[in-house]
């Protein structure tokens, strides 16, 4: 084909692509330019151009923060705990709900799980506060049938991160039992006729098939999760925590904001979330070849 | 069927029932709210409701309906909702179309699509990104809330898979026919769609309704806020709360308490989707498993 049909063959595609292309040029590509104001003493008045560059000051005023370490420390432990808990608890329910012959009853209880997924942090925050109360909540209330005096989930630093852990759990589980589940369900099943010919009881099923059978998508699941280790959950954590829970569950993004949208200090906000989103960007680079590598996976 | 022992049929009872505890607990927190909110102000503060109301009554709903605050942050969720879902799909379509050729058939391809996939590994962050808006001139406009996530990622890689697996010949038998790209896409690739269309959809709506971050930075007045940024203030921040839900008020009202009302609020703030949900899970889960489990 000519090379100048082929050009207006072409034409009506790079059309379509024109709105999309300026919406993220704006949205997404200019803030990234503006990221420049992590090193210079940021004014709104002069603009991303005209303010003064300071070098690396706003980051050496970040890390002589005091409770700079303290922070990081509890983003990673929250979202690497979020990501053990997401992994295990999904997988077994899809073992569990596999076994599972009367697919109305299956479909009920997928339908169950994933509903928490839907709702927003507001409302589901909303939904814990009174819940978790420790004087009139309905979870203290069951925990006292047992002779366990209330604990104040929301408000006890010491519990607070789990209690993350666990509602974060609550609300996304579902999600990944359906993944799991759909990996399940295409495993061959003459493989499970044979080790029934040989003897095998379903224990040893699910060990020597099932679990193999669904590896692939679980060390995919995984490796791509390692993109989310700075990543506890900023609307979680925002809408959950308060001042007496900082020292544990204060996370990098809640400080963004905190220093940022509240103290005004953009360029110590910006420099926080340009290190963050550094180490992430590294992060999901690297999982996403080891996921190609492995899984043999690809973005698009 | 494989017959079954009797180890096996035990198994199968309380696998049953294990599952059907696990997933009542995990609705109980929902059940309790829900029945707190159709009960009378003294039966919740004694502590009497737990999975069914006590003394029924509707007043923390009217009450919660009858605010006007509540209404209008309801009418600026419908439409963030509204402008939203079109200028989300209109850029889905359009994206994901020309990303679906082959390098063979559309050269750019593989520039545009970094030039997106870029979006979802690297972004400026909370300030710089509040700072453009803010240039723009968006702010307390309800465009703040809309154009900046103007372009999902996401669904348009979704939509994108999917027109890939569409049969090839289809296009090919399209283009000898002689007919147009726009043709092409409108009378054959969309009309084939139909299903992912459906889930990215309720991507978008779920997505729109259930945004409170933007809302929150964006808009400087009260009245701007759409529904979610406003239940906020109300269920999580008490002391921030613009209105002052007055206690006052509601002092005054013999069956409806701050707590009560929270709750009617809560489940106001959550009815669409649970109004949905029943019927659309089902694509919900195809899309999703359509999405994440291409290797």
């Amino acid at each position: 084909m000519a090379g100048n049909k082929k050009w207006i063959r072409e034409l009506p595609l790079h059309i379509l692509l024109i709105p999309g292309v300026i919406a993220v040029f704006i949205f997404n590509y200019i803030p990234m330019f503006g990221i420049v104001m992590a090193f210079q003493k940021f004014v709104p008045a002069k603009g991303f151009l005209g303010s003064e560059w300071i070098g690396l000051d706003n980051f050496r005023y970040i890390f002589n923060m005091p409770n700079i370490w303290n922070v990081i420390r509890n983003t990673v432990f929250i979202a690497v705990m979020k990501i053990i808990a997401n992994l295990i608890v999904p997988i077994i329910f899809a073992l569990l709900l596999n076994e599972v012959r009367k697919n109305a009853f299956k479909r009920t209880i997928q339908t169950i799980i994933y509903f928490p997924h839907f709702l927003s942090w507001v409302i589901l925050g909303g939904i814990l506060i009174d819940v978790l109360s420790p004087t009139s909540g309905i979870v203290n209330e069951f925990i006292g049938l047992f002779g366990i005096k209330p604990i104040y989930f929301l408000g006890d630093s010491k519990w607070f991160p789990f209690t993350l852990v666990f509602t974060n759990t609550w609300k996304e589980f579902g999600y990944n039992t359906i993944v799991y589940l759909a990996a399940l369900t295409s495993i061959d099943p003459t493989l499970y006729e044979a080790a029934v010919v040989d003897g095998a009881g379903r224990l040893k099923q699910t060990w020597h098939i099932t679990l193999p059978g669904i590896l692939p998508i679980v060390t995919l699941m995984t490796v791509l999760s390692l993109g989310n280790v700075l990543n506890a959950g900023f609307d979680q954590v925002f809408n959950l925590y308060s001042p007496s829970v900082y020292s544990t569950g204060d996370i990098i993004d809640t400080l963004v904001y905190r220093i940022g949208m509240v103290e005004a200090q953009f360029s110590v906000s910006a420099a926080v979330g340009l290190f963050k989103s550094a180490i992430s960007f590294v992060l999901v680079v690297i999982s996403n070849k080891l996921a190609n590598k492995y899984a043999g996976y690809r973005v698009f | 069927m494989l017959k079954r022992t009797t180890g096996e049929k035990i198994f199968a009872v309380f696998n049953y029932i294990i599952l059907a505890i696990a997933a009542f607990a995990c609705l109980v927190p929902m059940l309790n709210v829900l029945a707190i909110s159709f009960s009378s102000s003294s039966a919740a503060a004694a502590g009497y409701v737990r999975l069914w109301p006590v003394d029924f009554t509707l007043a923390s709903y009217k009450y919660a309906l009858s605010k006007q605050e509540f209404l209008q942050s309801f009418l600026v969720s419908m439409r963030r909702v509204a402008l939203g879902y079109i200028v989300n799909m209109v850029m889905t379509i359009s994206i994901a179309y020309p990303l679906s050729k082959e390098k063979s058939t559309f050269r750019a391809r593989n520039y545009y699509a970094w030039f997106f996939i870029i979006t979802m590994m690297f972004n400026g962050g909370l300030i710089p990104t509040f700072m453009t808006v803010r240039k723009l001139g968006l702010l307390d406009k309800i465009w703040a809330l809309v154009l900046p996530g103007a372009v999902p990622v996401f669904n348009v890689i979704l939509l994108m898979n999917f027109f890939r697996e569409l049969p090839k010949e289809i296009e090919e038998a399209a283009y000898i026919d002689g007919a147009s790209h726009w043709t092409t896409l409108f009378r054959i690739y969309l009309p084939l769609s139909l299903p992912s269309l459906a889930t990215i959809s309720l991507f978008v709506i779920v997505g729109h309704w259930n945004g409170w971050f933007d809302g929150m930075i964006y808009m400087n007045r009260p009245k701007n806020w759409p529904l979610q940024t406003y239940l906020r203030t109300i269920l999580i921040n008490p002391d921030l709360n613009h209105y002052q839900t007055s206690s006052e008020e509601l002092a005054g009202m013999r069956e409806v308490s701050e707590r009560t009302f929270k709750s009617a609020q809560v489940f106001l703030g959550a009815a669409p989707i649970l109004a949905v949900y029943p019927f659309l899970q089902k694509y919900f889960m195809k899309g999703l498993v359509m999405g994440s489990v291409k290797g």
